[in-house]
C-alpha cells in the first residue's frame, strides 16, 4: 500500500486533488481511498487531505501518518505546519515553489522535488490553481500513476475547456517531473 | 466485480442508493456531516430524476414530523441527519415508532455537543437507542448504500412495520472517496417490493393514528411494537441473504464474523472501525495472535442470541464503543454484551473500552494497545471499562 499525504489551503483544492488520484489511480486498475482531515472548512486554513493506493481492496480508515509521498500545494505551509512529519525515508516531498530543493531543510530522508506549479497555473490556465498541476507533476515523481488517468479523471470532473487546460498543465508538470525520476 | 465499480464519495453512494429505493417523500435539514447526501438528492429531485417530494423544512423536528404524516398516509419515505439534529427529533422519534410508521433514515454519525464537535462518533444514534427504531451499523460506503433498499424491506416488512435507522460513520464514510457500485434500479426494483401498507391515513375511510391510550391498552403497544423487533431479528438475516442472493453482495445480517472460529480474543465493535480492526488483525495473526472480530450489525433488534453463540469459544471479549453513557463509565455495546452472557454459563470476561470520541482518530497502534491491555486479565489484571485513547496531558 501506498500513502499519500496532501497539505494545502481551505479553497486551494485539497481534496478534489486526492479524489482525482484516487479516481485515476482504481482507472490504472488498483484500489483507492481519498479522504479530507476533517476540518471545519475555511479559506486559507490549513487543510490535509489523504490518499491510500493498494492492490487490493482498502479496509483501513486511519488518517495517515507514515506517508510515502507528501505533496504540498502551498510553501508557506512549511512554516505553519510540520509536512515533513513521518515522511518515509525512501519517499519524496513535493511542493509547489519557486525555490529550489536544498532551500528546504526538513528533518528528513524522504526527497524534496520542487516545482513551480503557480506560475505554470497563470501560464497556462490562467488562474493560480494548482491542485490538478500538482496531481500530475506527483504521477510524474512517483510513477504511481498514469498520466492518461489522471486527465480522464480530470475530464470527467470538469468537462470542456476547463478540463481540457487543466490536462494541458498536467501533462507538462508530468513531463518535467518525469525528466527528473 | 471491479468492472462495475466506480470511485464516489461516502455520501453520493448513499444518495444515489436512496434514489433507486424510490421514496415519495423526503424531508431533511441539512447539518454537517449529513449535508452531502441531502444535496445530492434535492439535485436528484430538482433535475427530475426522481419522482419524489422534497420537503424543505426549518428543522430537524419538523422534518421527522412531516414524514410521520407522510408515512402514515402510505408514503415510502427517507430523512438523513446526525448529532444535534437527530437529538431534536428526539420526542417525535417515539411517535413515528409508537405509530409503527417505517420511515428510514440515515443517520450520519457524530458527536454532540457541549462542546461543539462536528466530527464522528455514535452518541447521538446510541443515546436513540428505546425509541423503537431499528438500528443496524454499516461498516463501508458499499454497506451504508446496500443496507439502504436492505433496512427499507425489513421495515416496511408487514410483520415488521417499524421505523429504521441505518448508520454510517460521519466524514469517515460520508466524505471518503472509495470504490463503489452504484445500486443497479433494475435489481433494486426486483429486491424491494413497493410499500402497500394494510393501514393509511385516507379521508375515504378516516382512522387515527397515534390516538389515545389509556392504562387498560398502552402495554399491549409496547408489547407489540418489542414483538415486531423479535420478527426483525429474524428477518434481517434472511433480507441480507435475499439481497445477496440478487445483488451478489452479503456483509452479515446480525452479526458476522472475522476469522472468529478459532479466536481466543475477539473484539466486538460496530461501524467504520471494522474495517482498521480487520487489518490490526490480520497483523496480529501473522505474529500468532489468536485473535478475531465479531462485527455487531444490528444493535437493535439486540442479537442476543447471535451473540451468545458467536462467544462460545472466547477466552477474553474486548468490546469498543465510539459513546459513553456518563455515570456508568461504559459504552452501550459494553453493557449490552455483558448483560447478554449474564444468564448464561459463559463467564467470558468483557472488557469495555471507549474510544474515537468527538472524531479522534483510531489507528491500528490504539487497537493493539487495547488488544495488550485486555491481555493482562490472563494474569490477573481486569479492567472493567475504561478510555482506551486518552490524551495524558490532557486528562
Amino acid at each position: 500500500m501506498k500513502e499519500i499525504r496532501i497539505h494545502g489551503r481551505g479553497g486551494q483544492g485539497s481534496v478534489t486533488a486526492a479524489e482525482l488520484l484516487a479516481v485515476a489511480a482504481f482507472e490504472d486498475g488498483k484500489y483507492s481511498q481519498a479522504f479530507p482531515a476533517f476540518g471545519v472548512e475555511r479559506r486559507g486554513a490549513p487543510v490535509t487531505a489523504f490518499v491510500r493506493i493498494d492492490d487490493k481492496p482498502i479496509r483501513l480508515r486511519s488518517q495517515i501518518y507514515e506517508p510515502d509521498y507528501v505533496v504540498v500545494q502551498d510553501a508557506t505551509l512549511v512554516d505553519v505546519v510540520n509536512i515533513a512529519a513521518g515522511a518515509k525515508p525512501d519517499g519524496f516531498i513535493l511542493i509547489n515553489t519557486e525555490k529550489s530543493p536544498d532551500s528546504f531543510n526538513f528533518n528528513t530522508k524522504a526527497i524534496v522535488k520542487t516545482l513551480d506549479a503557480t506560475k505554470l497555473a497563470m501560464d497556462i490556465i490562467g488562474k493560480p490553481i494548482v491542485n490538478t498541476i500538482l496531481a500530475g507533476a506527483f504521477a510524474g515523481v512517483s510513477g504511481l500513476i498514469n498520466p492518461e488517468s489522471i486527465k480522464n479523471a480530470v475530464m470527467e470532473r470538469f468537462p470542456g475547456k476547463v478540463g481540457e487546460k487543466n490536462c494541458q498543465a498536467i501533462q507538462t508538470a508530468y513531463d518535467l517531473m518525469e525528466a527528473q525520476r | 466485480m471491479r468492472k462495475n465499480m466506480v470511485v464516489v464519495e461516502g455520501s453520493y453512494a448513499v444518495a444515489h442508493a436512496v434514489k433507486v429505493c424510490r421514496p415519495n417523500v423526503i424531508s431533511a435539514y441539512p447539518i454537517t456531516p449529513q449535508t452531502h447526501i441531502v444535496e445530492d438528492l434535492a439535485q436528484f429531485v430538482a433535475d427530475g430524476e426522481m419522482n419524489c417530494e422534497y420537503i424543505n423544512v426549518e428543522s430537524e423536528f419538523s422534518a421527522i414530523s412531516a414524514l410521520i404524516g407522510a408515512s402514515a398516509t402510505g408514503a415510502r419515505t427517507y430523512s438523513s441527519t446526525t448529532s444535534q439534529g437527530l437529538a431534536l427529533m428526539h420526542e417525535a422519534l417515539f411517535n413515528a415508532s409508537g405509530m409503527r410508521l417505517p420511515i428510514v433514515m440515515t443517520v450520519v454519525n457524530r458527536a454532540l455537543s457541549a462542546p461543539i464537535n462536528i466530527w464522528n462518533d455514535q452518541q447521538d444514534s446510541i443515546s436513540q437507542r428505546d425509541t423503537g427504531w431499528i438500528q443496524l451499523y454499516a461498516e463501508d460506503v458499499q454497506e451504508s448504500a446496500d443496507m439502504t433498499p436492505q433496512i427499507y424491506k425489513l421495515a416496511e416488512d408487514e410483520d415488521v412495520l417499524l421505523p429504521a435507522m441505518s448508520c454510517m460513520d460521519g466524514f469517515i464514510l460520508s466524505h471518503v472517496y472509495e470504490p463503489v457500485i452504484l445500486l443497479e434500479q433494475s435489481l433494486t426494483d426486483e429486491f424491494l417490493p413497493a410499500y402497500d401498507p394494510e393501514f393509511v391515513l385516507d379521508t375515504k375511510n378516516p382512522m387515527s393514528f397515534g390516538a389515545f391510550a389509556d392504562p387498560s391498552t398502552y402495554t399491549e403497544f409496547r408489547y407489540k411494537q418489542e414483538k415486531a423487533m423479535g420478527v426483525a431479528l429474524e428477518k434481517i438475516e434472511k433480507i441480507a441473504n435475499e439481497f445477496k442472493d440478487i445483488y451478489g453482495r452479503y456483509y452479515g445480517g446480525l452479526i458476522d464474523g472475522y476469522v472468529l472460529d478459532d479466536a481466543e480474543i475477539v473484539i466486538m465493535a460496530m461501524g467504520s472501525i471494522i474495517g482498521t480492526v480487520k487489518d490490526t488483525i490480520d497483523e496480529l495473526r501473522t505474529e500468532g495472535e489468536s485473535v478475531g472480530l465479531l462485527k455487531v450489525r444490528s444493535f437493535r433488534p439486540f442479537p442476543t442470541e447471535a451473540i451468545r453463540k458467536a462467544l462460545k469459544n472466547a477466552k477474553v471479549v474486548i468490546t469498543l464503543d465510539k459513546n459513553i453513557s456518563i455515570g456508568k463509565n461504559e459504552g452501550a455495546l459494553c453493557t449490552e454484551v455483558k448483560a447478554c452472557l449474564h444468564n448464561t454459563d459463559n463467564r467470558v470476561p468483557v472488557i469495555g473500552f471507549m474510544l474515537g470520541h468527538g472524531g479522534r482518530d483510531i489507528p491500528i497502534n490504539i487497537i493493539k494497545k487495547i488488544i495488550n491491555k485486555a491481555k493482562l486479565v490472563e494474569k490477573g489484571i481486569f479492567i472493567e471499562s475504561e478510555f482506551a485513547d486518552l490524551r495524558e496531558d490532557l486528562a
